[in-house]
């Protein structure tokens, strides 16, 4: 069973979406590490090392994302989950702003995959299931 | 059940208690250094004189049981995988299981690593790592290593249930005093503090005791069931929880400042609160913490230590005091006892430096989080602000003539909001210094221990 590390970075306390995420993937058959809200990018990677995780799933709500984000890529190489997948979605950026350029900035950052805001986590499924190798 | 020898063989003292199950009462207490580097029964004979001359007459006893931090007390390698998760969790249950734990390892360990779990003397290793189906190769490669290198103490698997064979063949293969138990953190943030804690027990009471020169004066005792802080726990949770009809205190930590270390217990749940949001690994309901660089004797230089030289010069200056030497002399001189009233103001001094700071390890942390939905509670550690009852206990407090000044520090006394430090306690003294003694009664006779415990830990006089 392929493990995915879920939670919502920063200062960001939007735990429904969270919820809904948790039992969408459990349903698919994934083994889920839901660290909740309010979670570092400390928290996610230690909880994927722990589990062995293959995909890491940062969700950001509060339009603070990029500040959130940056380093994470560079955080997993310190601490040998240099593989590991790393999706981030949400309203990661404030604001209507134009979203190729905002999926380049956490493409750059070392994101596999960028979600747009509103994209449902159904519509989500096949590149994980894609990218999981399943 | 007639009349129970309680001791507590310490790392200085050996104390003795008496008590009697139809009375429901103590007898008597007594006390004579620890001999444990000649023969441990010497200070052991000369503290059960001491007792038949305060009972007034030679008694017999139905059962005499023990426990035990002499030599050392016990002492633990603790080694996880990510130090915020498995190796804390490792470490908790090290703690909570009266252990010292002399070595903290994360990750995968090198051959200097491992030889210092030789040189430190460790008695048994808790090797973790992984949440149950997480990662696998990080502990197969620890126990690997361990097992190349020669490491015959006790091993106590506690990681990863998916790898418990492959450990177990490692321990095979290398011909290893293995163990294996539940997964300390079986999920993330997750603590499982039971099976790896009752396994500790287990070996102490089979391989440990014997290393520690107890096992001379075998046939005089009848049981040493505990390591001393573990009996220290066991009588807080009762004293907390209370049993059958006996209600207890509710909420409470227990401070026990010691020649070689300051620990401290809270009974009590992370938080109260509805409106927080707990962070990090779940915290145990009866927690211990060990400050090995804060005691009275042994570990005295270390309260220096922590300071910058410009506080040293303005305690100095404000006391009128060379605290360093103080420092020092008490450090050369472990079996020194207050003689005047200025030793009995330094140790004032230090005790209260103790009570102070590990107050500030133990305490839990909160902060205000400011969101676009608001301000949020961040809490990390418990929350002991609504703790009922603070008792200490420990030689220098016992002593003290100021024993409110020295549990006073434990509280919130800089007004700092954001450490989670009780606020309005009842303060309370082991006055006839038998926790520990009670912690050990409490495991064949719990509802005597929680009475003689009400009735002899007493609101500060």
């Amino acid at each position: 069973m392929k493990t995915i590390v879920i939670g919502v970075i920063g200062a960001d306390v939007h735990a429904v979406g969270n919820k809904i995420i948790e039992y969408t993937l459990i349903n698919a058959g994934y083994n889920v590490v839901n660290i909740g809200v309010l979670s570092s990018q400390e928290d996610f990677i230690n909880a994927a090392i722990e589990t062995d995780a293959n995909l890491i799933l940062v969700s950001s709500l509060y339009g603070h994302g990029e500040i959130d984000c940056r380093g994470m890529r560079e955080k997993c190489i310190e601490s040998g989950i240099e593989n590991i997948l790393l999706y981030v979605g949400g309203n990661i950026v404030v604001g209507k702003q134009d979203f190729s350029h905002v999926k380049k900035i956490f493409l750059d950052m070392g994101f596999n995959r960028v979600f747009p805001p509103g994209t449902p986590i159904d519509n989500a499924m096949a590149d994980i299931q894609e990218d999981l190798g399943e | 059940m007639g009349n129970y020898l309680l001791i507590d063989f310490g790392s200085t003292f050996t104390k003795l208690c008496a008590i009697n199950t139809e009375a429901e009462d103590l007898l008597g207490t007594a006390s004579d250094f620890t001999t444990v580097d000649s023969d441990i029964s010497i200070g052991y004979h000369k503290a059960l004189n001491k007792l038949f001359k305060e009972i007034g007459n030679t008694i017999e006893f139905d059962q005499v049981i023990a426990c035990s931090s002499a030599a050392g007390g016990l002492k633990m390698a603790a080694i996880g995988l990510v130090e915020e998760l498995t190796v804390e969790a490792a470490k908790r249950v090290c703690l909570g299981a009266g252990a010292k734990v002399d070595l903290i390892l994360s990750h995968h360990i090198n051959k200097s690593e491992v030889k210092k779990i030789i040189e430190k003397k460790i008695d048994i290793i808790l090797l973790a790592g992984g949440a149950d189906g997480g990662n696998t190769e990080c502990v197969l490669f620890n126990a690997e290593i361990l097992g190349k290198m020669g490491i015959k103490i006790p091993i106590i698997f506690a990681g990863n249930k998916s790898v418990q064979d492959e450990i177990q063949d490692v321990f095979t293969k290398y011909e290893m005093d293995g163990y294996i138990c539940d997964n300390v953190m079986p999920k993330i943030n997750v603590l499982y503090i039971d099976s790896a804690r009752d396994k500790i027990r287990d070996i102490f009471l089979k391989k440990i005791i014997e290393a520690k020169g107890i096992k001379r004066i075998e046939n005089e005792i009848d049981q040493v069931i505990l390591p001393t802080p573990n009996a220290v726990l066991e009588a807080a949770k009762l004293l907390s929880e209370g049993y059958l009809n006996e209600s207890g205190y509710g909420d409470l930590v227990v401070v026990d400042i010691g020649g070689a270390t300051t620990d401290m217990y809270s009974i009590c749940n992370s938080t109260r609160r509805s409106d927080v949001l707990i962070h990090g690994l779940e915290e145990p309901f009866a927690k211990r913490t060990v400050e090995g660089d804060l005691g009275m004797r042994y570990s005295a230089p270390g309260i220096i230590k922590s300071l910058t030289k410009q506080e040293v010069e303005y305690i100095n200056m404000e006391k009128e005091v060379d605290i360093e030497k103080e420092v020092n002399l008490r450090f050369n001189n472990v079996k020194s006892l207050p003689q005047n009233v200025h030793d009995e103001f330094i140790d004032q001094f230090l005790a209260e430096m103790c009570a102070y700071r590990a107050m500030h390890r133990h305490c839990g942390r909160i902060e205000e989080v400011f969101t676009p939905m608001g301000v949020v509670y961040n809490q990390i550690g418990k929350d002991l602000t609504e703790i009922k009852y603070i008792i200490g206990t420990g030689g220098v407090v016992i002593n003290s003539k100021k024993q409110t000044k020295i549990l006073a520090r434990t509280t919130n006394i800089l007004h700092n909001k954001a450490e989670l430090r009780p606020s309005r306690p009842n303060l309370m003294v082991d006055q006839s210094y038998i926790m520990a003694s009670m912690g050990l009664l409490s495991q064949k006779e719990p509802l005597i221990a929680l009475k003689i415990l009400k009735k002899y830990i007493k609101k500060i006089r």
